[in-house]
């Protein structure tokens, strides 16, 4: 049965057909509605989870990992300076090799201070240790929950994993999905069982010790490391058996109309949306453009990214994120992948957009398009484009003489 | 007579210094919770004791970050209680520890220490007091008594501050168990631990923890310096349990004068006010807040 509702109440239902254990919770927008969602249910009885509220994000992500690294199945949720206020305990818990999942509501990061979204946030925690999903629709949060546990809990991975989805876009946008049963669910997710990684009276263990050199210290990031790597087999095999049970089967890597595409646009997130419309109109068009969009960011899909979008001329990478005096955060991922790959596009292009949830507009998708063709036709790659139109431009500077911040006004 | 056996709590051949005293306090907390503890620590000197892949501790440890050590606890707890109602046996239980120097308690962890406190959470908190940020070479900290040089006050007039009034600020949120222990008095102490180890709630404790590296003194007057702290009245052992403020030790009012300028002189971060002469504006001053603190509490 089909049912409409929010990413928000999807990431919910996500939580609650994992029958997690445990939540600590601090709100924060847009992420709040999760935590209030699920403080319903358990004041209704709905669900058995332990939820609660702590002082900060910091002592949040700090309970959510010793409570996992104690043996039990727990459930977070986040948001922007939620994420950037517990990053030190997110490079630490994922270093106590504690499983569990955390929702992150993306929103643009302050100054200037906003509510709507962007990936700034949690691309701040790509180098964590936790896994990443992103999700760019509400049927994938609810999925990627269950998919986010059993990719978490493999003895073959044990780190923390991100499930993001965007704020406002997802998270307060309604949008028909189904919903695994409870008994699908607990096929494909069973109970939690940490081995003998857990704290219990008369097995002492010590988790997060110091260790004194580099030796040792790269020992045991090198393992984090090659446990995230194994993440990649362990998504493909729980991703097929997720799609046996219900029908719905997800990839590290989603391409769409990309097999003779000349120009490919490579993105996360829910903007794909608007990209896969722009595509087909350009296709409408007789341009030849395709989509690539990344479920998976950690561990990096990089060969079935390079397959998909080898092939083609030009690449326009859209970052909705910047990386101040560089440019986009994905470009970079996407450049050192078809790096030493024999036969790569002609042009990677660049392109930021959607930062506070600006729109990108059908025109845009068109003239990102063009731009691309053009540097795979004449070899001249221009710097990372950031998009904004002569419209909002001429808006900005009204408000800016509103400010009394007008210096000499520039009427291009 | 009490028969404490702390030599056989922890393991011997820890990293910590010569003398430390805050190695003193957590020997007496292990030997009278047993070993089915977990530490939940939080950076500090005694983050050292358990490095890879070597540890002092009978029981498990947990080592969280400077500011969450009460979070880290709170998962824990909470993890236990809710494996305890899906059937775990009790003896695999674990008395959870949050184990924290006073930079954490009295700064960055607060918030945390706060909120678990606001929440009832079970458990015992130990802040070794070495009155600075002793694992950084002695920095001061908002626990570092007036006056005292560190390596941040290395002027002759010491740290401008006061210390923080640390038990007052827990006692305002009526914790379960509150009190000042010394392992320079160790009867008091044992009595203190084996009380709380039995209630239920957060059960606080600040412990004197005398620091030869940061206060010079040489490590084997680290009891004698923790006897005269509390003689003189500069650390006062005192607890509130169920709500009443009991002060353990009175020392004598006409004594302090003398007691509270040898205890200072026993450590060279106060040799300035000795030497090249005698500063009496400061030491009048510290005096005085002893003196005040007495007659406001008697």
């Amino acid at each position: 049965m089909r049912e409409l509702m929010t990413g928000n109440m999807a990431a919910a239902w996500g939580m609650r057909l994992a029958e997690v254990d445990y939540l600590p919770a601090f709100p924060i927008t847009p992420q709040t509605e999760i935590i209030e969602t699920v403080a319903r249910w358990v004041a209704d009885g709905e669900v058995k989870t332990r939820m609660v509220t702590m002082d900060s994000e910091h002592s949040m992500v700090t309970a959510a990992g010793s409570a996992a690294a104690t043996g039990i199945r727990v459930f977070t949720a986040t948001s922007s300076q939620g994420l950037l206020y517990g990053m030190e305990m997110l490079y630490a818990v994922a270093g106590w090799r504690a499983p569990f999942v955390l929702v992150n509501v993306s929103r643009a990061l302050s100054s200037p201070v906003t509510l709507e979204p962007d990936h700034n946030d949690v691309l701040a925690a790509r180098d964590s240790g936790f896994l990443q999903l992103h999700c760019a629709t509400c049927q994938e949060v609810v999925d990627g929950v269950l998919l986010a546990y059993r990719l978490a809990e493999d003895k073959h991975v044990r780190l923390p994993v991100i499930v993001n989805l965007d704020g406002y876009y997802l998270s307060f946008t309604r949008e028909p999905l189904v919903l695994p049963t409870l008994e699908m669910a607990r096929s494909f997710l069973p109970s939690f069982d940490s081995g003998t990684i857990r704290f219990r009276g008369h097995q002492p263990l010590s988790q997060g010790v110091a260790v004194l050199g580099g030796s040792q210290y790269s020992y045991f990031r090198y393992q984090c490391h090659l446990a995230a790597m194994n993440g990649l087999d362990v998504f493909a095999e729980v991703a097929a058996q997720f799609g046996e049970l219900t029908g719905r089967h997800y990839q590290a890597v989603n391409a769409y109309r990309h097999e003779d595409a000349e120009v490919i646009f490579v993105m996360m997130g829910s903007f794909s949306g608007k990209a896969r419309v722009a595509v087909d109109h350009l296709r409408k068009k007789g341009l030849k453009a395709g989509l690539v969009r990344l479920f998976l960011l950690r561990p990096f899909p990089e060969n079935d990214l390079v397959d998909s979008i080898c092939h083609c001329r030009g690449v326009a990478v859209i970052d909705q994120n910047i990386s101040m005096g560089k440019g986009g955060v994905l470009y970079g991922e996407i450049a050192s992948a078809l790096y030493n790959r024999k036969g790569k596009p002609e042009a990677l292009v660049n392109f930021i957009g959607g930062l506070g949830g600006r729109d990108i507009t059908s025109d845009e998708f068109f003239e990102m398009f063009k731009i691309t063709a053009q540097a795979a036709a004449d070899g001249r790659v221009p710097s990372p484009r950031l998009l904004y139109s002569r419209d909002e431009y001429g808006r900005m500077q009204g408000l800016r003489a509103m400010a009394g911040a007008e210096g000499k006004r520039d009427d291009r | 007579m009490t028969d404490n056996k702390p030599i056989h709590a922890i393991g011997a051949g820890t990293s910590a210094c010569a003398g430390c005293g805050a190695l003193e306090d957590i020997r007496l907390f292990c030997e009278i919770l047993g070993e089915n503890t977990v530490f939940v620590n939080a950076a500090g000197c005694m983050t050292l004791l358990t490095i890879y892949p070597y540890t002092p501790f009978h029981g498990s440890w947990i080592y969280t970050a400077m500011a969450s050590a009460p979070a880290g606890a709170q998962g824990v707890r909470d993890a236990l209680d809710i494996l305890l109602d899906k059937g775990m046996a009790r003896e695999d239980d674990l008395q959870v520890v949050v184990l924290t120097g006073d930079g954490a308690a009295n700064g960055m962890g607060l918030s945390a220490t706060s909120a678990a406190m606001d929440r009832g959470l079970d458990f015992i908190y130990i802040c070794y007091d070495n009155e600075g940020y002793g694992n950084t070479g002695y920095q001061f900290s908002p626990a570092t008594p007036h006056g005292a040089k560190t390596t941040t006050s290395p002027a002759d007039s010491g740290r401008s501050g006061y210390k923080k009034d640390l038990f007052s600020i827990w006692a305002a949120h009526g914790p379960a168990y509150l009190a000042t222990v010394s392992g320079a008095a160790p009867g008091d102490m044992a009595r203190k631990i084996k009380k709380a180890k039995y209630i239920k709630g957060p059960r606080m404790f600040i412990a004197l923890a005398p620091c030869p590296t940061g206060w010079h003194f040489d490590p084997s007057l680290t009891v004698e310096i923790g006897k005269m702290a509390i003689k003189s009245g500069v650390w006062p052992l005192k607890e509130i349990d169920q709500g009443r403020l009991i002060h353990n030790r009175k020392p004598k009012e006409e004594a302090l004068r003398s007691l509270v300028a040898d205890y200072l002189a026993l450590q060279g971060r106060f040799d300035h006010l000795f030497q090249p002469h005698r500063d009496e504006k400061t030491l009048g001053e510290i005096l005085g807040r002893v003196e005040k603190y007495w007659q406001e509490v008697s």
